[in-house]
Parts: structure tokens; C-alpha cells; sequence
């Protein structure tokens, strides 16, 4: 863009102007909700029921986090979050690792080692990621009745695994597709195996890919509510349903400084890692897509 | 005792047959280029070869083992692929390496081969570098090195100059026939290039249609074609075919040349006695093609310099392409567009009436309809 040539009239001055203001509007309206939730939750309680949604704190209070953290109540118990935080952590870090691993096994099997019916299985495959949570609440609570592990942090871990596969595979079976064949056969004339091939060829060149399935099933995985409410436990609750339970609470004053403070605890790992990782994010989507 | 020797091998995908009962020797040193248009089976039956692809019938033996069965790894072969295949998460040295290290040599050994293979290939400088920072004939000298580095019974390579340059292809191609000469290794060869064929092979497998139409040294498949497809698959410019009617005069026979656009006979051209052949005489009035490579025609003052042999025969020049090393003319020749390789000294430009000598002594007779060679 920047070899273009340009005329700079005034008509393209103003035009120019009025765009970026319409952008800048645009932006903070996106950021308003944040914003608010932001402001409440370093707010006293007597600045909320006084004041606006908007106006500043008169104090700056980190007293609404460290309660949503340590001491509000989520139903019968008054521990905070951090517990449940624990808990999220519990599902997420397994379950990410797990699907993302029978992800790229997955991929590497479709692409690589192609067996009669390879496609039908890779479609019906797909098929998964279009199945609604819902459907399968009720065949996954039997499910997990039979194996022995309702109400526990496996049992959660593993339909996190089952509903994440089709999406796992589908990013790494898309990324394996553009690797050349050529460097499995000379792999396979160097004399490595099937694992071999997997963690010393594959996997090393499997960096964006690995990052996109990451990202996105930490997110989905973190911000779900509907499996979490259904099937876990007492003691495995993740951190979603806490802040249901707490902000849902009808005993007692309602204090939404502590309750945006939870909001925000809740909702920071999945922004920490799109912040961190967010780069990688979109490269990695357009990865293969482009011959390099 | 032959080195790689393929028996009876049939391949086919679903109801297509992309192998017809192959058949090859190969003795060791020997240097066998494969070499056919896209789609005539030449990849798939190195596929076989190389335990990529499992055949639907025959026997592959590699000395005296049969390896039909085998995976790729067990078959003592190294292949070096199009793509060049290098491995990009390795460098250099791990690339080179890496098919000893599956092979279980200690690492001092595999250190000794590598910095051998690489001191051959002249990439010494380059054994810490990732393929991605390296030029094509680079990573063509890797992927050269990585097979070269297991010493291997068989070599297999897979088209491997068509990625690079024009230029670079040609420098490329001498090494390989140098790094042949001096090592003596066993070459399978896959190209679509006829002259790459010709200048590397000791001999020629000229593939159509998952058949093998000739097998011969590069001189016998150039000079003495089985058929039409062979006649014009090899050489470049192509082979002249001209369509013509044998008939019987006094002197022996004589072939008259058909006018394609104005009908009747453009011109007659005698058949060399000495090439008479048994055949010939049930042949004579049937319509048959004349085979004349273009390096077959000598312009007239070129050719009075040495004699006065080959028969004189004017035509119009439409095209003149000179190369430099010679210059190449496309003219009518009745109604008929033949391309002459003349002199670099020729002064001929497009439009001329040009006098040019056939030397019938090194033409080819075909049959029109089976297009087998007839003499």
C-alpha cells in the first residue's frame, strides 16, 4: 500500500476523517462493557449504588477481586474462585494436550497412511464438529455412568476429548495435507517408522498448527458451561459454573464489584493465551493455504 | 548377476492398468534411465522398486533377494525424490544423517560418512544451515547426499533435475554422470527429459502406456527406433514423418513423397539398395512413413564440401531459428513441414528457396497403421 500513489484532495481528507471517526466510535463501544466491568470492579459498593455505570471510583479498591478470588460465596461455600480456577485448570490442561495429540495422530494417519474408507471416516469426522452440546448431553451422561466416571474431573476431561476430536483433526488433517508425501517416503526409505516419522518429521514442522488447535481449545474448553454444569461434580465444578452459581446467588447484598471482579477472573486465561499466542493464531489458520 | 531385476510386474489402480508385465535387468554399475511422456507409468514402476507402492503381480529382486515383499526400509535402496523431500525442521547434517541413525550407526561412523558425502558434493560449508535457507541446486546436492551417505545396492532418482534451472540442470546433470563414473553405483533413473536420457543412461527405457516399447543404449533407441512413438519420443527438434508410397523401379526401390496439400507426389526419393530388407517387397504400393531426423538433412553447399551423396531436394523456408551451434530450419517440403538442422554457418532466411540433401542411409521406414518399424 505504501508505493501507491495518492492524490490528497480535500474531499479524500475528509472522507479519510470521517471513516477513522466512525472506526474510533465503533471501537469504543466494542470496549464500553469492559470498560464498565472494569471500573465496578475497583469500585466500593457505595460508588455503585450512587453513581453511574461510568463514572469513576472515588477509591480505588482492590478489596471486589481479592473477595471473588478468596471469599465470596458460590451457593453453600464462601471460598471464592480460586478453587474452582484450580478445577478449570484440572479439565483444561488434559484435555487441550489429549485432543490436541489424537488431533494430529489423527491427521497424520488421514494424510499419511491412507486406508480404504479414509474419507468417508474424515468426513464422518467432520460431521462432529457440527453436532449442537446439547444433543449430546443425554447419551453422555449414560456414557459416563457406565465407565464409572460421572460427577469427576476424568469424566469431564474425557467429553472435552470426545467433543474436541473432530475439530482437532480437521485443523491437523488440513495442515498435514499441504507436507508433501515425498518426505514420508524418504523417511520410510531412511528406515523410520510410523512413530518415527510422527515426532522427529512431522511434529517439528507442526509448530502454527499446534498453536491454532491449542488457542482454540483452550478457549472452548475453558468457557464452557454447559458440559461443566452438567457433568461435573461437586468438588470438579469449573470456573464458569462458580461464576454462575455466584452471580445467581439470592441471599445476601448484591455485590457486583465482586461479581464483575469473578467475571474477569474467569474470562483472563483465555485472553492471556490470545494475547500471547494470537499471532501465531491467524498464521497458522492461513498456514498451507499458501505455497511457501 | 544382475543387480535389480524386475520380473513380469503388473500394477493397476482400480479397473486401470498402469504396469503391463514389466520386465528389466539391470546389471550393477549400470546407469537405467526410464524416460516417457507424463502418465506412461515410468514414476509408478520406480514406486515398486522402491517399496512405496505394492505390486498387483511379478517378482522385484535386488541381488540375489526377493523383495516384493518388502517394505522400503529393508530394500537396500536410497531414492532421491523431485521435491527433493528434505526434511525441514533438520539441518544439513541431520538430513544426511538421519537415514544412518534409523540404521543404528554409531555416531562417529555416521559423522565420518557425512563429512564425506560432503566434501564429494562440495556442501561442507553448508552442514549447519536448514533447507529453507538453501537454493535449489543446493538442496538438490542435499538431497544427492542423504542417499549417497547410505551406500545403498540401488539408487533411485525420481525426475530429480525438473525443479531446477535450465542452466543449472545441465551443470547438474554432469555431475551426476561424473559422481556415476567415479562411484559406479547402480542408477534407476526416472525422467521425461530425452536428452537428459540420452546423455546420462547407459541404457534406455522408453515407457508409453505402462509398457516398455524399447530397451537400449542410448545410441540404438535414437538410431534404431522399434516404432513411431520411440522414433519421435527421442531427439529434439523431433523427428521428421513424412508420408510416403513404396514403389519398385529399375535401380531398387524408391519412395514417393505425398503432396498433403495438393494431392499426388511432391517428390521421389530412392531407398538405399543396402537397406533393402526381406520385407520390403510385400510391401511395395502401400502408403508408409518415412522417417528423417532433422540432423538428416545437409544443406546442398554443405554437403558438396564432403560428397555428393543423398538425394537433392528443394523446399521453402517458412521458419529460421538459429541457436547459435546450428541453426534450425522449418520449410514445406511438398505439402509437408519437415525441420532441418543446418550449419551455424547458413545464411538461409525465412521465404528462401532452399537446396537441401536427405541422407536416406540413416532414414527409418514405419508402417502407417501398426506404426512398427518396417527398415
Amino acid at each position: 500500500m505504501a508505493n501507491m500513489v495518492r492524490r490528497h484532495t480535500t474531499s479524500a481528507r475528509l472522507w479519510r476523517a470521517g471513516l477513522y471517526t466512525l472506526l474510533i466510535v465503533a471501537a469504543l463501544v466494542y470496549l464500553l462493557p469492559l470498560v464498565v466491568m472494569l471500573l465496578t470492579s475497583l469500585k466500593p459498593l457505595d460508588d455503585i449504588r450512587a453513581g453511574g455505570l461510568l463514572s469513576l471510583p472515588s477509591t480505588i479498591s482492590f478489596e471486589a477481586w481479592s473477595k471473588a478470588w478468596g471469599a465470596a460465596c458460590t451457593g453453600m461455600r464462601c471460598n471464592g474462585m480460586s478453587g474452582y480456577f484450580l478445577n478449570s485448570i484440572a479439565i483444561v490442561v488434559p484435555a487441550v494436550a489429549i485432543s490436541s495429540f489424537v488431533g494430529a495422530l489423527n491427521g497424520y494417519v488421514l494424510t499419511k497412511w491412507r486406508f480404504r474408507g479414509a474419507n468417508l471416516c474424515f468426513a464422518l469426522l467432520l460431521f462432529g464438529c457440527f453436532v449442537p452440546f446439547q444433543v449430546v448431553l443425554m447419551p453422555m451422561a449414560r456414557t459416563l455412568g457406565w465407565l464409572g466416571l460421572a460427577s469427576s474431573t476424568s469424566g469431564l476431561v474425557l467429553v472435552h476429548v470426545v467433543y474436541g476430536i473432530a475439530f482437532t483433526t480437521l485443523f491437523f488433517r488440513n495442515y498435514y495435507v499441504s507436507i508433501p508425501d515425498e518426505m514420508i517416503a524418504a523417511a520410510k526409505l531412511d528406515g523410520a517408522g510410523f512413530w518415527r516419522i510422527f515426532w522427529r518429521i512431522l511434529l517439528p514442522v507442526s509448530g502454527p498448527i499446534i498453536t491454532v488447535t491449542v488457542i482454540w481449545q483452550f478457549t472452548q474448553i475453558w468457557n464452557d458451561f454447559l458440559f461443566g454444569v452438567s457433568f461435573a461434580g461437586f468438588d470438579s465444578q469449573p470456573v464458569t459454573v462458580a461464576l454462575n452459581n455466584m452471580v445467581n446467588t439470592s441471599t445476601g447484598v448484591k455485590e457486583y464489584n465482586v461479581d464483575m471482579a469473578a467475571a474477569m477472573i474467569a474470562a483472563l486465561p483465555t485472553l492471556v493465551v490470545y494475547v500471547l499466542a494470537g499471532k501465531y493464531f491467524v498464521r497458522g489458520l492461513t498456514a498451507g493455504s499458501v505455497k511457501g | 548377476m544382475s543387480a535389480l531385476n524386475v520380473r513380469h510386474v503388473n500394477k493397476t489402480f482400480g479397473s486401470t492398468q498402469v504396469l503391463k508385465d514389466i520386465s528389466l535387468a539391470i546389471d550393477s554399475g549400470e546407469f537405467l534411465i526410464l524416460v516417457g511422456p507424463s502418465g506412461c507409468g515410468k514414476s509408478t514402476l520406480m514406486n515398486t522398486i522402491a517399496g512405496l507402492e505394492p505390486v498387483t503381480s511379478g517378482e522385484i529382486r535386488i541381488g540375489d533377494e526377493d523383495v516384493t515383499w518388502h517394505t522400503p526400509s529393508e530394500r537396500d535402496i536410497a531414492m532421491v525424490f523431485q521435491s527433493y523431500a528434505l526434511y525441514p525442521s533438520m539441518n544439513v547434517r541431520q538430513n544426511i544423517s538421519f537415514g544412518l541413525e534409523m540404521r543404528k550407526m554409531p555416531k562417529a561412523q555416521r559423522e565420518e560418512a557425512v563429512s564425506r558425502v560432503a566434501e564429494l558434493l562440495q556442501i561442507t560449508p553448508l552442514l549447519d544451515r536448514k533447507p529453507s535457507q538453501l537454493s535449489g541446486g543446493q538442496r538438490q546436492r542435499v538431497a544427492m547426499g542423504r542417499a549417497l551417505a547410505r551406500e545403498p545396492q540401488i539408487y533411485l532418482f525420481d525426475e530429480p533435475l525438473s525443479n531446477l534451472d535450465a542452466k543449472l540442470r545441465v551443470e547438474m546433470r554432469t555431475e551426476i554422470k561424473k559422481l556415476h563414473q567415479r562411484l559406479g553405483t547402480t542408477i534407476v533413473y526416472v525422467t521425461h527429459d530425452q536428452i537428459e536420457a540420452m546423455t546420462l543412461a547407459d541404457r534406455i527405457a522408453v515407457m508409453r502406456d505402462g509398457e516398455i516399447l524399447q530397451l537400449g543404449t542410448p545410441h540404438e533407441v535414437y538410431n534404431d527406433p522399434v516404432d513411431m512413438f520411440v522414433a519421435g519420443f527421442m531427439g529434439s527438434p523431433s523427428m521428421n514423418f513424412l508420408p510416403v508410397t513404396l514403389v519398385s523401379q529399375a535401380s531398387g526401390y524408391a519412395l514417393q513423397v505425398h503432396d498433403e496439400k495438393q494431392g499426388g507426389t511432391a517428390l521421389t526419393l530412392p531407398w538405399p539398395v543396402e537397406r533393402d530388407t526381406q520385407e520390403l517387397s510385400s510391401r511395395v504400393g502401400d502408403r508408409l512413413i518415412l522417417g528423417l531426423r532433422p540432423e538428416h538433412f545437409l544443406e546442398d553447399d554443405a554437403i558438396q564440401e564432403t560428397s555428393g551423396e543423398g538425394t537433392r531436394l528443394e523446399v521453402t523456408a517458412t521458419v529460421v531459428e538459429p541457436t547459435g551451434a546450428d541453426t534450425l530450419l522449418q520449410a514445406w517440403l511438398g505439402g509437408n513441414e519437415i525441420t532441418a538442422r543446418l550449419g551455424p554457418k547458413s545464411r538461409v532466411v525465412a521465404g528462401d528457396r532452399v537446396a537441401l540433401r536427405a541422407d536416406l542411409s540413416r532414414a527409418v521406414l514405419f508402417d502407417e497403421k501398426t506404426q512398427r518399424r518396417l527398415a
